[in-house]
């Protein structure tokens, strides 16, 4: 088949639902090395419709202002714009109220604000930290700054061989020392879905707060922090579609109203004088210095975008997608999925005996499909398998089972080439 | 298979890859350093024994992509017999090979011409170069990990 007519076949073959969908990301039209891009790369980033598109360049071609401090329309507008993103924010998390949003750079972000403000006032030596095998290095190097600094230690929830979160052993590492627990919600190397109303459960039995690491979970989960109950959710802007560099905290208010800012500038004061600051009331008091006003705006026209779709057809499709990903890889002479529990979602992660993954993300990024290949910022992860690193395929509801199958015919090539 | 991963996939560099040569410790090495790429988290270390500013032996130690590793098994056979200022100047023309600086393949790099079809691939390059990293580190005697960013 010629990459032209290959082309054709991908979205032809597709769903109408996904076909639709895949005509508002001008990138999905994108040709690598001649052939059709299949961007099975979602779980780095997403792709962004062209309504995000618009929302940027629409707030710096039309109401291109600060926000918060200007008396003149385009401030208003700017301003107006950018508190509407945060109520976007608020309802797509089902948050009680809007102050309980607050706009950062991304998940990264969000877990240092909490691990600076929250944590680190609150810890003494020998105190604990919970968190689990699965985690990324963004939720695991905070957490080992502010122990170093306090001296309170990190616990680490174990996982079964299949990528399962062993509840029980997390219930049992619960004790009179632990001061917060921080999970994911969704793991980037695994696919792994963590039982996080049940976590939230158990640990708030024992009186201990929760945050829940969102950042693979937000597009492709329906996110309820209320009934989830978690005191924290954190989630960046471009994995669900969004720009880069704008991400969100939930933070229940109480829990953001104990907290002192870690960073100080314009915009989080009430008033300076050299003699004493007063913070603002939440969540100004950690949006310190202008804020990516565009961002902000960009990332409620994807929120608003996604909830068009829903997050229920999202699911089946993307299950549809693992599915068929699982089936097609699993026959593959010498190949091991690593990541196979029960609960798990949008991430097919492999290795390949004989064929390192570098290997195999640039055979098949010949073949027009992009894949990650490497340890996925979860080098702990990694070592708990035995393994350096993965191939990884992570798919998004406009991945169609066409692109599957050239992530499968990609896969043997390589097998066949190293053979 | 496209042209380009047939240049970058010679038969060379899969006999390399699949029976690397050199890929053992060397007990009493005078220089040795380990490098690191961050990418993909590959390690390996390289040794040395230079006697008389003559490298008498090279080899590594650790294990990478088909690239990597055949680039650290190809640049070991180099360096035997090499002065330490040939080493150097092979490293540089390498160097060049790879990312494309230098039109006209070094005269001393032999089989390691193999690996010119890196080029075409930028992010390669840092799996190719990996070896050669710990290379210059160990001859200038700094064994603490370097890094390919």
């Amino acid at each position: 088949m010629n990459p032209a007519s290959a082309s054709v076949t991908r979205i032809a073959g597709a769903a109408p639902g996904v076909r639709r969908w895949r005509e508002d990301f001008p990138i999905l039209a994108e040709r690598v090395h001649g052939r059709p891009l299949a961007y099975l790369d979602n779980a780095a980033t997403t792709q962004k419709p062209q309504v995000v598109l618009d929302a940027l360049t629409g707030y710096y071609a039309r109401d291109n202002a600060n926000v918060h401090r200007g008396v003149h329309t385009l401030s208003q507008r700017a301003t107006h714009a950018y508190e509407c993103a945060r109520g976007k924010v608020q309802r797509f998390l089902n948050a009680g109220e809007a102050g309980e949003i607050v706009f950062v750079r991304g998940t990264t972000e969000a877990i240092n604000l909490v691990a600076q403000s929250f944590a680190r006032p609150r810890l003494a030596p020998g105190d604990e930290i919970v968190v689990s095998a699965m985690e990324h290095h963004s939720n695991i190097v905070p957490w080992q700054l502010v122990c170093e600094a306090t001296g309170a230690r990190l616990k680490v929830v174990p996982i079964d061989n299949e990528g399962a979160f062993l509840l029980d052993a997390y219930e049992a590492m619960l004790g009179p020392r632990t001061r917060l627990v921080a999970v994911t919600h969704l793991s980037n190397a695994l696919g792994t879905i963590a039982p996080a109303r049940r976590i939230v459960e158990l640990a708030h039995d024992r009186g201990i707060p929760v945050l829940l690491d969102g950042a693979q979970a937000i597009s492709h989960l329906a996110v309820d922090v209320r009934a989830l109950g978690c005191d924290f959710y954190a989630f960046s802007g471009h994995k669900v579609f969004g720009p880069t560099g704008i991400g969100a905290l939930y933070g229940r208010a109480d829990r953001l109203r104990s907290m002192s800012p870690y960073q100080g500038g314009g915009d989080m004061i009430r008033t300076v004088t050299f003699e004493k600051t007063e913070f603002a009331e939440i969540p100004y008091r950690f949006e310190a210095g202008t804020p990516n006003i565009a961002g902000a705006i960009g990332l409620g026209a994807a929120l608003d975008y996604v909830s068009t779709i829903g997050l229920d057809a999202i699911g089946a499709h993307e299950r549809d997608l693992v599915a068929r990903a699982t089936r097609g890889l699993a026959a593959i002479p010498g190949l091991r999925i690593i990541g196979t529990a029960p609960d798990k979602a949008s991430i097919v992660s492999f290795t390949l005996d004989g064929v390192h993954p570098h290997d195999i993300g640039t055979i098949l990024d010949q073949a027009g499909v992009a894949i990650r290949a490497g340890h996925h910022c979860a080098m702990p992860v990694m070592q708990r398998f035995g393994i350096g690193g993965t191939a990884r395929a992570s798919f998004a509801f406009y991945n169609t089972r066409d692109e599957v199958d050239a992530l499968v015919a990609g896969v043997d090539q390589a097998r066949r080439m190293f053979r | 298979m496209t042209d380009a991963l047939r240049e970058l996939y010679q038969d060379i560099v899969f006999d390399h890859y699949r029976k690397p040569r050199n890929r053992r410790a060397l007990p009493g090495a005078s220089h040795t350093a380990e490098g690191h790429n961050p990418l993909c988290g590959d390690h390996v270390a390289v040794h040395l024994d230079v006697a008389d500013g003559v490298i008498r032996d090279a080899t590594f130690e650790g294990e990478g992509c088909a690239i990597a590793t055949a680039s650290a098994s190809l640049m070991t056979e180099a360096l035997k017999g090499k002065r330490v200022a040939e080493a150097k100047d092979l490293l540089d023309g390498f160097h060049r090979m790879v990312t494309g600086a230098s039109p006209a393949p070094h005269p001393e790099l032999g089989k390691l011409e193999a690996l010119a079809g890196v080029r075409e691939f930028p992010v390669r390059v840092k799996c190719a170069t990996l070896a050669w990293h710990a290379l210059q580190a160990a001859l200038h005697d700094r064994p603490a990990p370097v890094s390919t960013e």
